[in-house]
């Protein structure tokens, strides 16, 4: 482009004024360099997601410790100070570690069999119709009950302890990830659908080939959702068990706390409920969603 | 005849066979004739379009010879053998560019049909899909995900993986409707060079003339809905070189006709 006949132009004559043509070679562009290249460093830090979340996280605790000592009552709140002594004391003598494992171990418990169920229900709801009817009139039913509504049932029918938690948490579960399953299955574009039965793939195989992949991001949210769903379900399954469970979660953790009016130590118990899910969300979550869905561009 | 180099098999040169084929779309409220009593047959290395108004069936039709829809009447065979399923003995490339797979790789795309019917061994896939990367010019994108790629070069990846499988029959349907004029004209060159080199059979739907007279050796000129069989032309002497030759023009006009009767073409004339 010439910007030459920009500077001789007036306000007043608005026609364009006739300049030549021109024909000539392309300029030489080896000097554009490489059409990749890695970020620097702190462009790197600041794309991290991670690292901006730890860094909000910092004000939030300043804050926190600034409010606290101002009004210094620890009884109604304790500094972030006093909380995270307790914290890193529990740590250190293992009591946090192995309530939080008894915890998890739950949790990973429903969760996984929460994850199967729902793969076997949308599998039965993709392949006929009548299965996709029934998954549809369950999730409208069961989607909206809250969990811990469930709970007295499951404790009726399980009694107290860990089958009772599983219970609760595959409800919680089953249906945010088979709903979101099936969504995904179903906005499949059609074209892709009909190039993988164009290979030859059928049953389980075009399912996993073709269907999970193309599904993912849609799946990945169930997953998410349920995620979050299982773990608050949780801690307040272990809170409302209290009193007269053994099992030791970390919501019995909040509970004796709370009742011996050791408000640092309830702190100390809902960071390590914060910590985790964030740990769950901004590490392992995030790294599968850069490995996949980023990466292939279906979602931004 | 078209293409007398490569009629050896006299005995059956035949190898797509529609016989008249009539479908039909049941929707909850109508029943839809999309074509009636179509017949046609394409031979070894031909290629055959065919051209029609929007909305007389050709997708249909095209998606009836890939597996995806049974006849109500008539019979589709193919190698003599009638068509029940999908099957990757025909490999269909479309217009849209959804159907590259995202979560996979340029090479991976081009590979999967091979692995995943198992025609081909790990190391014959690869080979042949790298091959054909670099024969439609992507060799520098085999690593990109189908997301980084320009429309057109997600077009050549689809041909390239129909092509690197070597089916008995490529269908395409309206490939390269969704490109710019100037890519389009480059793909057509593509896929005309590419048939050079491996005289594969190939079954083109399209409903612009031009493309119909330049890729096609044979155009099935089907009636307004429901598509009916109005014409069968030669088209095999027609190419990129005889564009502005009377003979084109000939042929362009012909067709015309055929599609939009005489009365049409006589507004078009007057104008
Ligand atoms: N899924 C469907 N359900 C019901 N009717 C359909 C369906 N798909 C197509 N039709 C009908 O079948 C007829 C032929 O459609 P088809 O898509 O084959 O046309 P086409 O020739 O490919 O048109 P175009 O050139 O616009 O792509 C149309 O009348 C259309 O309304
Ligand atoms: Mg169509």
């Amino acid at each position: 482009m010439s910007g030459a006949s920009l500077d001789t132009r007036t306000p007043q004559s608005r026609a364009p004024q006739p300049r030549p043509e021109f024909e000539r070679e392309p300029i030489d562009a080896s000097g554009v360099g490489d059409v990749e290249r890695p970020l620097g460093f702190v462009e790197r830090l600041t794309n991290n997601d991670a690292v901006r979340r730890l860094a909000i996280l910092l004000v939030l605790g300043l804050i926190w410790e600034l409010y606290a000592r101002w009004i210094d009552n620890p009884l109604i709140l304790p500094t972030l100070g006093a909380t995270l002594t307790t914290f890193f004391g529990d740590l250190m003598n293992g009591v946090l570690i192995d309530r939080v494992a008894t915890s998890l171990r739950s949790l990973l418990l429903g969760y996984f069999s929460g994850i199967f169920l729902a793969a076997l229900f949308t599998t039965v709801a993709v392949s006929t119709r009548i299965g996709s009817d029934v998954l549809a009139t369950l999730t409208a039913m069961f989607n909206p009950v809250p969990a811990i509504a469930l709970l007295p049932l499951a404790l009726i029918w399980f009694g107290l302890g860990t089958p009772s938690l599983v219970f609760v948490i595959v409800h919680s579960v089953l249906w945010a990830v088979a709903l979101n399953t099936l969504t995904g299955f179903r906005s499949v574009p059609e074209t892709l659908r009909m190039s993988g039965r164009n290979y030859g793939l059928q049953g389980i195989r075009y399912v996993a080939l073709i269907l999970i992949p193309a599904a993912f991001p849609s799946i990945l949210t169930g997953l998410k959702i349920g995620w979050a769903f299982a773990w608050r379900t949780l801690i307040a399954a272990e809170l409302v068990f209290g009193v007269s469970s053994r099992s030791g979660g970390l919501g019995w953790y909040i509970f004796e706390a709370r009742s011996e009016l050791e408000t640092d130590r309830v702190f100390a118990g809902l960071l390590a409920v914060i910590l985790i899910g964030l740990i769950v969300e901004a590490v392992i979550f995030r790294f599968i969603e850069r490995r996949t869905v980023l990466r292939w561009g279906m979602q931004r | 005849m078209t293409e007398q180099t490569q009629t050896t098999a006299c005995d059956k040169p035949d190898l797509l066979k529609v016989d008249d084929v009539t479908l039909q779309y049941k929707t909850p409220q109508h029943l839809v004739t999309a074509t009636y009593k179509v017949g046609f047959t394409v031979q070894e290395s031909e290629r055959y379009v065919i051209l029609g108004p929007s909305g007389c069936g050709k997708s249909t039709l095209l998606k009836a010879v890939g597996g995806f829809m049974a006849p109500v009447s008539g019979t589709i065979s193919i190698h003599g053998k009638s068509i029940s399923a999908p099957g990757p003995d025909r490999m269909m490339v479309f217009q849209e560019f959804e159907q590259l797979m995202p979560w996979k790789t340029v090479l991976q795309n081009v590979e999967f049909p091979m692995r995943a019917t198992k025609k081909f061994g790990r190391a014959e896939s690869r080979q042949r899909a790298l091959s054909m990367i670099d024969r439609v010019k992507l060799g520098k994108f085999r690593d990109a995900y189908p997301h980084m790629l320009s429309g057109g070069m997600k077009m050549r990846v689809a041909l390239a993986r129909a092509m690197a499988f070597e089916p008995s029959m490529l269908l395409m349907d309206e490939p390269f409707a969704a490109l710019d004029a100037l890519t389009r004209r480059e793909m057509q060159e593509e896929l005309l060079g590419l048939w050079e080199q491996f005289r594969f059979t190939v079954l083109f739907v399209t409903h612009s003339i031009e493309e119909a007279i330049l890729v096609g050796s044979r155009i099935l000129v089907l009636s307004p809905h429901p598509g009916r069989v109005r014409a069968e032309l030669d088209a095999s002497r027609l190419g990129f070189g005889e564009v502005d030759s009377a003979e084109f023009g000939a042929l362009t006009k012909r067709i015309h006709g055929l599609l939009f009767g005489q009365k049409l073409e006589a507004v078009a004339k007057g104008i």
